[in-house]
């Protein structure tokens, strides 16, 4: 089975590389500093014992106050996993670095985050909207869309 | 002499037969040659994710049948998955059993209709797809006794199943699985070995392991490219430990290795089937649960190995009876991410096919 990692074992060893990266680590997700998500995706990925090769899954959640970007991760050689949160604040159009230089993977899938929940993937090579058509009004998964 | 060209645009869809669905390829091609292709979707796009904010647990679940119309029981179970690893909610071992075979047999129909409808992209018009057809009817036919419908079947609960099987099923199913070996052996007797689905086929929209792991791809797309990674093995969900089975892997990452990835998983999932027919325990097939049942606060991600990939639903509850946030982590849409990769430099013949290979299916992707 895939085992769930600490954020608690994770993000001591991040805290040693980038000071201020870390924002919280509770349970199996890891809060970093949205300035710092590149760097932090980055050492996860190649850190030896880490390893995570895989962006099984972007999505967000509105808590009004923030967006919460969340990433779940895996790691298919050590067969472990993460999520990695960041917070965007702001409602109009708020901005978090992108992360596909990273993962391939997260191409599609941030599109459709800021399709649908209108989030700003700054550095993404084709910010467009993916599910619904140019030229629509508004972000439709926000908790104070109206339809 | 040299000839002046101009690259020429093609629209494949929204509205095309080898599309699968309403979704649109827009080809740049040099002559035969694709130099570009961008994936256009979102022609289905029904905001499953919103509607699900404003209806209870359960009434998620119809919802998910909806998705990848090919194999709503998958969906169903992945659905409900997520709400029980965030509840806690046990699931009696009967029913446990019975997700197991309504899901296996799900990937049978699957792969009986991708097999179908990849050899209608080759060129062989509803020969092949007539008997792989034959074989999904009769899957359908099971689930229509179990729970009266074909295709929307809405028969998994938080909990366990929305009722146990009637009492014809378990000869039905026998009859099935005695059956089905040597029809997998017909298929394999007109494709696997034949000239012209090899030429078509081999050295096709090849994929590396390494994009294919950066790339997120899962399934037997992953499985295609020699990733031995199965969530029923890797993460193992449900009581999918209890079951001996192979994962198929091919070599070359292309069009003909995800077939027979297909092909080989059709034979394990009546390997698997096997094992469930023989070890089914009588029992209890739900818990019982409120009709409105509150989950408690939090978020859980549940995963389980689709047909078509890692099929996830990620739910955030604020301990209300309706989902805060569901995302739908769908393999199609995801898998869809590499088309333009193993697409630029082939024929648009080629193209046709590589799409076939991916196995998408629009209300997935679109959600």
């Amino acid at each position: 089975m895939t085992l769930l990692l600490n954020a608690d074992e994770v993000a001591p060893r991040l805290r040693d590389r980038y000071p201020d990266a870390v924002l919280e680590a509770k349970g199996s997700s890891l809060l970093v500093r949205r300035e710092r998500l590149v760097e932090v995706a980055r050492f996860l990925r190649d850190t030896d014992g880490l390893d995570f090769d895989y962006p099984a899954m972007v999505t967000a959640v509105d808590r009004w106050d923030y967006f919460d970007v969340v990433y779940y991760l895996n790691s298919l050689t050590r067969n472990h996993s993460l999520y990695l949160k960041t917070r965007a604040y702001g409602r109009e159009l708020p901005v978090v670095p992108s992360l596909v230089g990273v993962w391939r993977g997260c191409d599609f899938q941030e599109r459709e985050v800021y399709d649908l929940m209108g989030i700003r993937f700054e550095g993404h090579p084709n910010l467009k909207r993916i599910l619904l058509w140019e030229g629509f009004e508004g972000h439709p998964l926000r908790k104070d869309f109206i339809g | 002499m040299t000839l002046r060209t101009d690259p020429v645009t093609i629209n494949f869809g929204p509205h095309h037969p080898s599309t699968h669905g309403v979704f649109q390829m827009r080809i740049t091609a040099d002559g035969e040659v694709i130099t570009n292709l961008e994936p256009v979707m979102g022609y289905l796009h029904r905001g499953c994710e919103k509607l699900s904010e404003g209806r209870t647990y359960t009434q998620v679940v119809p919802l998910t049948d909806r998705l990848d119309y090919l194999s709503p029981m998958s969906n169903n179970v992945a659905c409900v998955q997520a709400a029980e690893r965030l509840g806690d909610i046990p699931v009696p071992e009967r029913a446990e059993y019975i997700r197991v075979i309504m899901a296996e047999l799900q990937r049978l129909a699957n792969h009986c209709a991708m097999t179908g409808f990849l050899l209608n992209d080759l060129g062989t018009f509803f020969t092949p797809f007539h008997y792989t057809m034959r074989e999904r009817e009769k899957i359908l036919d099971l689930f229509e006794m179990t729970c009266g419908t074909r295709v929307t079947v809405s028969y998994m609960r938080p909990g366990g199943v929305l009722q146990d099987l009637p009492e014809e099923f378990m000869p039905r199913l026998r009859a099935l699985l005695d059956e089905m070996p040597h029809r997998i052996d017909d298929y394999e007797t007109l494709i696997t070995q034949n000239e012209i689905v090899l030429v078509r086929t081999k050295g096709v929209g090849v994929m590396s392991k390494e994009l294919a792991i950066a790339a997120g791809c899962s399934g037997p797309m992953l499985r295609g490219s020699g990733v031995k990674w199965d969530i029923r093995k890797n993460d193992a969900y449900s009581i999918y430990d209890r079951f001996q089975f192979d994962i198929p892997v091919g070599t070359n990452g292309d069009v003909y290795d995800r077939y027979l990835v297909r092909i080989r998983e059709m034979r394990q999932s009546v390997r698997i089937l096997e094992q469930a027919y023989r070890d089914i325990p009588q029992g209890e097939v739900r818990t019982r649960l409120p009709l409105f049942f509150r989950l408690p606060s939090g978020e859980a991600y549940g995963r389980i190995e689709a047909p078509k990939g890692e099929l996830g639903f990620y739910l955030v509850s604020d301990g209300g009876i309706a989902p805060y946030r569901m995302h739908v982590r769908s393999p199609s849409f995801i898998n869809l991410g590499v088309l333009r990769d193993l697409t630029v430099g082939y024929t648009v013949a080629d193209a046709v096919i590589t799409l076939g290979s991916v196995d998408i299916v629009l209300g997935e992707v679109d959600r």
